[in-house]
């Protein structure tokens, strides 16, 4: 039975096949992903995640705006969200920590840094 | 007759009793000097048993020296063999962090390589190819150009970061890009960090080829803000493209031609049978 449940909401399928190889070496962790922002609200309208990635370039719903959306929503205002992007800026990156996001990974990713950022928002030993 | 007798009587007890007297004193004084000697005899004894007491001391002595001599030795080897650990420890440390570092770079070139012959579809292919070198090598600004064989030009299919139309055609043998088309050998500027981007000469050019045949080349313009130069990984991922990217651009063009010519085939066949 898996502990965890993680949601990836990322329109690249490379990104979230790397996201996912990254994550599968965490023990119990069950994982879900979306295409953009608007297939991540979905998903989350009907499961409960414990932790959520997303890129902020997506089309039809960005990152950010999810960010945003996810933290005005009661049940998931203490769930730890993770944005991945290409944008290297520091106001991109205070950008989406003042809209709530707890890390912000710049691209190209190491699988090791996923992992790393999951485990300490997760408190995975 | 008879004092006679008394006199001689009175004169052997006297001398008798001379005797037993001095046999007396001699007695007590052997009873002295017996005494004296025992008394000697005790005090040698003491003295005798105070000897052999340093004597046992002594041995302890030895004994304890050469226990403590075994345990320096004992505790030498210990020490040696915690050295040994700790430097057995620390290889076993650097060898895992090498170890995962290897183990992210293969998962960064089998997601590449699975995304790379997961489709057929031409656009698919190319839109994989731009998701690797934005995603995995961290690329902003760059192209994919294939060389169009009745003219000898390389061509952009795709761009990022900046127009397709902007990216100049090049000749094969001509220029940067004409030169690694015709050699298949990979260009790669001198310094990164100093690069200004120029689109007949880019940052980065790598062929495209199945085995000796280039089908045209990736060039690199421009990298992410945060990434300043090139990891050992991405030159592995380049030299994964430069093959895995041709054979899918190369399978999905012939896949497409192969539908459409089967399209109209489809088609003659459908308008003869009617």
């Amino acid at each position: 039975m898996s502990e965890y449940k993680v949601l990836i909401v990322e329109d690249s399928p490379t990104m979230r096949q790397l996201i996912s190889f990254a994550l599968k070496r965490l023990r119990g962790i069950q994982i879900c992903e979306a295409n953009d922002g608007v297939d991540g609200l979905k998903k989350l309208s009907v499961e409960k995640f414990d932790l959520i990635f997303t890129d902020i370039n997506m089309p039809i719903m960005d990152g950010l705006k999810l960010v945003s959306l996810v933290r005005n929503d009661a049940s998931y205002k203490e769930t730890p969200i993770v944005v991945i992007t290409t944008e290297g800026a520091q106001e991109d990156r205070e950008r989406a920590l003042a809209l709530g996001a707890n890390d912000y990974i710049t691209k190209p990713i190491q699988p090791n840094r996923i992992l790393d950022v999951a485990k300490t928002l997760l408190k995975i030993a | 007759m008879a004092t006679e007798d008394d006199k001689g009587l009175h004169s052997k007890a006297e001398e008798f009793l001379q005797a037993f007297k001095k046999g007396a004193e001699f007695t007590s004084e052997l009873m002295r000097e017996n005494e004296r000697l025992r008394y000697r005899v005790l005090q040698l004894e003491e003295s005798s048993r105070g000897t052999e007491g340093r004597s046992e001391a002594s041995e302890e002595s030895r004994r304890l020296a050469a226990r403590i001599a075994e345990l320096e030795r004992e505790k030498e080897e210990i020490l040696g063999r915690i050295q040994e650990v700790e430097e057995e420890n620390q290889d076993f440390a650097t060898r895992y962090v090498e170890i995962e570092q290897e183990n992210n770079n293969l998962a960064n070139l089998y997601i590449a390589s699975y995304q790379l012959h997961s489709t057929l579809d031409f656009r698919e292919v190319l839109q994989i190819i731009t998701e690797i070198i934005i995603n995995l090598i961290g690329a902003e600004e760059f192209a994919i150009m294939l060389l169009d064989e009745k003219t000898n030009d390389l061509q952009a299919v795709a761009t990022e970061g900046i127009e397709r139309e902007d990216v100049p055609p090049a000749k094969i043998g001509q220029g940067v890009i004409g030169e690694v088309a015709k050699s298949g050998e990979s260009y790669f500027v001198e310094d990164v960090e100093s690069y200004v981007s120029d689109l007949s000469s880019p940052m980065v050019c790598i062929p495209l080829q199945i085995k000796e045949h280039v089908i045209g080349v990736l060039v690199i313009y421009k990298l992410l803000q945060q990434k300043s130069k090139f990891d050992p990984v991405d030159y592995e991922l380049f030299t994964l493209l430069a093959g895995h990217a041709a054979t899918a651009i190369f399978s999905s063009r012939l896949y497409s031609d192969s539908e459409r010519k089967l399209s109209t085939i489809q088609g003659f066949l459908d308008l003869l049978t009617r």
